[in-house]
């Protein structure tokens, strides 16, 4: 990500240090992970210490400070969805990305990561990707998925 | 200047508008155990270990002494059996991350607390956050700071300015209520570890 888009995003905001996480998540949501340089710059723009910007960045799961993939799949294993066989769907899920929850694969198109309730539980199991949800999914239904991913 | 009144331990305190209850304790010589306060620096109440027991209009409450601002006819207790029981379980706690403290085992002596009630998770830091403050309010490099949250919380230097600035000061060193060699446990990691390639 080039300083010029970075300060673009930065002015959007006027500049002011109380926009750092609407800064932060504008660049996560772009870029899909939060590279150091494109931190110290946001702390020289805004004129935040770095060391506040970790603190921020390290506490919300919304930032990540390594490499993500663009798609970003979210599976549900909250009590609703593992009694309906949430296991089984993060299992063909983990077959088919090769990667583990929490992992990003080598050519970053997926990241896996499991959630606890994505607040839909009749849909159950449930799982995102990109903030569309899939629901009622089986172990099966995830190849023609995850298919339309590129 | 308008006077507060209050009663603390029994004794009769007059104190400024603004202070905090550990201000006013100390004006008349009572001692509030703390960790995490430091002259120096805004207030912080993290460390907990200043609870006190505050009476306001009947009701009666534990609250952190240390950012407790005075107020007209309180009555506080800085020692009762309440008190020194939730003084001992922090310590307690504080003691599975830094047995060997020595700040820490005095205090623990004072209040009977249990060193190996709990078990031992020695991660040398009980994020009073004296080093990440200090560096922030006093020196103004913030060349340390906290990262990451809950049990996974640390403090962590930032490479590059602690290269510039920290070998020079290493004033929050003994701050740490304990083991100075944590912060420098840090800094030595922070410099000498060989960074990723980005």
């Amino acid at each position: 990500m080039n300083n010029d888009r970075i300060d673009k995003i930065i002015d959007k905001h006027h500049g002011e240090a109380s926009s750092l996480i609407q800064v932060l998540l504008e660049i996560q949501s772009e870029h899909h992970w939060l590279p150091k340089d494109a931190l110290k710059r946001v702390s020289e723009k805004l004129q935040v210490p770095l060391t506040q910007i970790l603190h921020i960045a390290t506490f919300y799961k919304a930032f990540s400070l390594v490499p993500k993939g663009r798609h970003e799949v979210h599976v549900c294993v909250g009590t609703a969805c593992h009694v309906r066989g949430a296991s089984r769907v993060l299992d063909s899920l983990r077959e088919l990305t090769g990667i583990k929850p929490g992992e990003t694969d080598l050519d970053l198109k997926f990241s896996l990561e499991t959630v606890n309730c994505v607040g839909c539980c009749a849909l159950g199991p449930v799982m995102e990707i990109n903030g569309k949800t899939y629901g009622k999914v089986t172990p099966a239904e995830t190849i023609d998925v995850l298919k339309n991913y590129e | 200047m308008s006077k507060i009144l209050l009663e603390i331990d029994g004794k009769e305190v007059k104190a400024k508008p603004g202070m905090t209850i550990l201000d006013a304790a100390k004006s008349v010589g009572i001692s509030i155990p703390t960790l995490c306060h430091h002259e120096a620096l805004e207030p912080f109440g993290s460390c907990r270990l200043c609870t006190v027991e505050v009476d306001v209009r009947g009701w009666t409450s534990l609250v952190a002494s240390c950012v407790y601002p005075v107020a007209e006819n309180i009555v506080v207790r800085t020692r009762s059996a309440k008190v020194d029981r939730i003084r001992k379980m922090i310590l307690e706690l504080y003691l599975a991350h830094a047995p060997d403290s020595f700040e820490l085992q005095d205090l623990a002596q004072e209040y009977g607390a249990n060193r190996d009630r709990f078990e031992k998770e020695a991660s040398f830091c009980i994020h009073c956050g004296l080093c990440v403050r200090y560096c922030a309010e006093v020196k103004q490099k913030n060349a340390v700071g906290f990262v990451d949250r809950g049990a996974r919380k640390e403090i962590c230097f930032i490479p590059e300015i602690a290269a510039k600035e920290c070998w020079d000061c290493k004033e929050c060193f003994p701050l740490c209520p304990t083991e100075a060699l944590q912060a420098a446990y840090v800094l030595s990691q922070a410099l000498f570890t060989p960074r990723p390639v980005s």
